[in-house]
């Protein structure tokens, strides 16, 4: 496992995602794009679906990419990427490539809840062998805020506007990490910019089978969010510590935390600190409030008892094999 | 075309007896793709069974990837053919309407892939059977289009079409329509090329900038308006290429096949007064009708689009300049203005009397008498109808 100074080595040496790109400021997408091509050292393709990153990131002439890069829509990032590995396969069998290729889509929640799902869960149910990194801002934000699958419950979005008849967003964020599961794929992970050992770790395990792996990544938005930019880490972290954003993985089925928050932090703080919540406690909208309270304890502690369930499996030889420490 | 009768029986080994479907696969066989995603739609589903099988049995060595849609696959075959593999596909009707988004995209960034399309109507009402709809649809895509006659060029347009597709002046999407059920489903006598030959025609795809080649790229970067234009015009240049580097392909495949092709067709043209102009498998329809014609001693003609994109403008107007009245047969409609075929034909001939005739909507025969009755209403007068002329089509719903 590469520790954070062999990471910063590799990401201003190599540059596979260099600057020049037109990302706000206290975006969290380049912090994940970046700490996932250093964690991979084979040559990668990257496939990546229409959203901020490809926005921001290949206006042409220019482009911020040095290894080889491939958009092609918004919805059909993990479909791209089954052609581009199954062209890599079929020339592999033929003999015309012999080197080893990591591919990697990078898709936002936009891409990834909503309108890539079915692309993805065709991708995942053939077992391509690609990592899918979903970086989940919580919505749509290049297009101007508006609510995805992944926005919480309550944010007010352009599109989920507060008002005297709205509280922001009526329905809760869908569970994708759960979905992704039902597809009985060998790795699936949830991490955060906040932690990026964490998640280097993850991409390391995730590459190393011939499968399909995902990685579900909080990112932070300063301005879909509604906080200042130099914020974004303290931001995420605060969504890892207080069980809104827990860091996971599930390794062939088998659960863990990798990330213990002690004492767990308050969901109410972390709402505090963003404007697209600022409406529930201006109202003082304590039963809303303390109702997410209860279903992020309720989850944290489903969590903490699969985790449980699966404790001896991550001791056996099998869990060792995949090189976990603690 | 059809000579089979006249050969020798030494010659006549060659000819099987496949539908359009299995002429499709059976070309598909010979060309060996790298990679097939696919999806299953009716009446494309012979081309895709038959080629499984084939691979199956070990004799292709493509990856068929039986994607969950005709968007994936579509999307599937631009990565595909980007990544450096021979890429092909096929579908029909709502899997071509589904595929369109991506089919402009494969067109915009030269992913040079081969599809054929059974060409079928675009529901509502829902209905499997053949029209052009679906072609269509897919006009504007920025991909080359042929519309063939008979299962005989479906195979022998698989062939020219990898070459025209993939031709370094051209790598854009070709698009081989042949007519569902009418040609996907029904048998006749195909002549088979020996494997070597359609191998050497075809060559080997070597894809100028492959993804996979090892050299950083970034494809499909986003254009704001001060580029967009220019990279959509050499696009749009690449598209009128492919019509000159097609006219060279039939001339080598003809040399080495014996078969010439012309990407328009006259037939009995020389002293017509009278023509019709039409795509696809009811072209023989209409040859019965001419000949019928031409027995009572009308001067009377059929002209067959083959390729319909680029459209051969400049060939049309050499052979129906001279003709007196046109009918225009299209198997689709744009409701609210003329038909694609007849709009295309009115923007490249001066002279003639032409008329649009809307004909076999949903799969309904066009029968010889219909034909004649449109050859009648040509001769009766020097003025244009202004009026699509419906064929074979009563105005109203039959009561049942």
């Amino acid at each position: 496992m590469a520790n954070l100074r062999t990471l910063a080595e590799r990401i201003s040496e190599e540059e596979s995602f260099g600057s020049g790109h037109s990302m706000c400021r206290g975006c969290g997408v380049p912090i994940v794009v970046r700490t996932v091509l250093a964690s991979i050292r084979t040559p990668v393709v990257v496939v990546n679906a229409t959203g901020c990153l490809e926005v921001a990131s290949t206006r042409y002439p220019v482009t911020a990419w040095s290894v080889p890069w491939l958009h092609v829509a918004f919805e059909n990032s993990a479909a791209v990427a089954s052609g581009v590995e199954s062209a890599y396969m079929a020339l592999r069998r033929k003999g015309a490539i012999h080197h080893d290729v990591t591919f990697v889509v990078f898709a936002g929640d936009g891409g990834t809840y909503d309108i890539g799902l079915q692309a993805l869960s065709g991708a995942l149910e053939r077992g391509h062998r690609f990592l899918y990194v979903c970086y989940d801002n919580e919505g749509y934000m290049n297009t101007g805020i508006q609510r995805s699958g992944a926005t919480p419950r309550a944010a007010s979005t352009t599109t989920t506007p507060v008002g005297s008849e709205s509280v922001g967003k009526s329905e809760s964020r869908k569970d994708l990490t759960e979905i992704v599961l039902a597809h009985h794929i060998p790795y699936v992970a949830q991490a955060a910019i906040s932690h990026v050992q964490d998640l280097s770790d993850k991409v390391e395990r995730a590459t190393k089978n011939q499968s399909a792996s995902f990685l579900n990544v909080l990112s932070a938005c300063p301005p879909g969010w509604g906080f200042e930019a130099q914020d974004s880490i303290t931001m995420i972290q605060r969504a890892v510590n207080s069980g809104f954003w827990p860091l996971l993985e599930v390794i062939d089925g088998h659960w863990r935390l990798t990330s213990h928050p002690e004492p767990r932090q308050s969901v109410t703080e972390w709402f505090r600190s963003q404007k697209r919540f600022a409406h529930l406690f201006a109202d003082h909208d304590v039963d809303l409030l303390d109702s997410l309270e209860e279903k992020t304890e309720t989850e944290w502690r489903r969590l903490l008892a699969l985790e449980e369930r699966d404790r001896e499996w991550f001791l056996s030889p099998a869990g060792q094999a995949w090189g976990l420490t603690g | 075309m059809m000579a089979w009768f006249t050969e020798s029986a030494e010659d006549l080994r060659r000819f099987r007896v496949l539908t359009g479907g299995q002429a499709v696969a059976e070309a598909l066989r010979q060309i060996d793709p790298d990679v097939f995603p696919v999806y299953p739609i009716t009446p494309q589903t012979p081309i895709i069974e038959a080629f499984a099988q084939i691979v199956a049995d070990g004799k292709s060595h493509a990856h068929i990837l039986t994607v969950e849609s005709e968007h994936s696959a579509m999307s599937a075959a631009v990565g595909a053919a980007l990544a450096g593999a021979r890429t092909m596909t096929a579908t029909a009707s709502q899997g071509l309407a589904y595929m369109i988004e991506i089919v402009y995209l494969a067109a915009s960034l030269r992913a040079p892939i081969v599809m054929a399309v059974g060409n079928r109507t675009l529901s509502g009402p829902i209905n499997i059977h053949g029209d052009h709809s679906d072609g269509m649809l897919a006009r504007d895509t920025g991909a080359i289009q042929i519309y063939v006659k008979n299962a005989q060029e479906a195979y022998d347009w698989m062939i020219m079409g990898t070459r025209i597709a993939e031709h370094p002046d051209v790598l854009l999407p070709v698009l081989m329509g042949l007519d569902g059920f009418t040609l996907t489903h029904s048998a006749e006598p195909v002549e088979i090329e020996e494997d070597g030959l359609v191998k050497e025609f075809v060559g080997s795809y070597e894809y100028p900038y492959a993804l996979l080649a090892g050299t950083a790229g970034t494809y499909g970067a986003f254009a704001m308006p001060e580029h967009y234009f220019e990279i959509k015009r050499q696009q749009i240049e690449a598209l009128d290429r492919g019509g000159v580097v097609a006219q060279r392909i039939v001339e080598d495949f003809a040399e080495r096949t014996g078969r010439a092709y012309d990407l328009v067709e006259g037939y009995r043209m020389e002293d017509a007064e009278r023509a019709m102009v039409i795509m696809g498998s009811q072209s023989g329809t209409v040859e019965e009708a001419v000949d019928s014609l031409r027995a009572r001693h009308q001067k009377v003609g059929l002209v067959t689009v083959r390729m319909f994109r680029p459209f051969p403008r400049q060939m049309l107007a050499r052979l129906l300049a001279p003709v007196q009245a046109v009918a225009v047969f299209d198997r689709s409609s744009t409701p609210g203005s003329f038909p694609p075929l007849y709009q295309e034909i009115r923007a490249s001939v001066n002279g003639p009397r032409i008329d649009s005739i809307i004909y076999g909507l949903g799969g309904r025969d066009l029968t010889i008498d219909n034909v004649i009755q449109v050859f009648d209403r040509l001769g009766q007068s020097a003025q244009d109808s202004n009026a699509i002329f419906y064929a074979g089509s009563d105005s109203r719903t039959k009561e049942g």
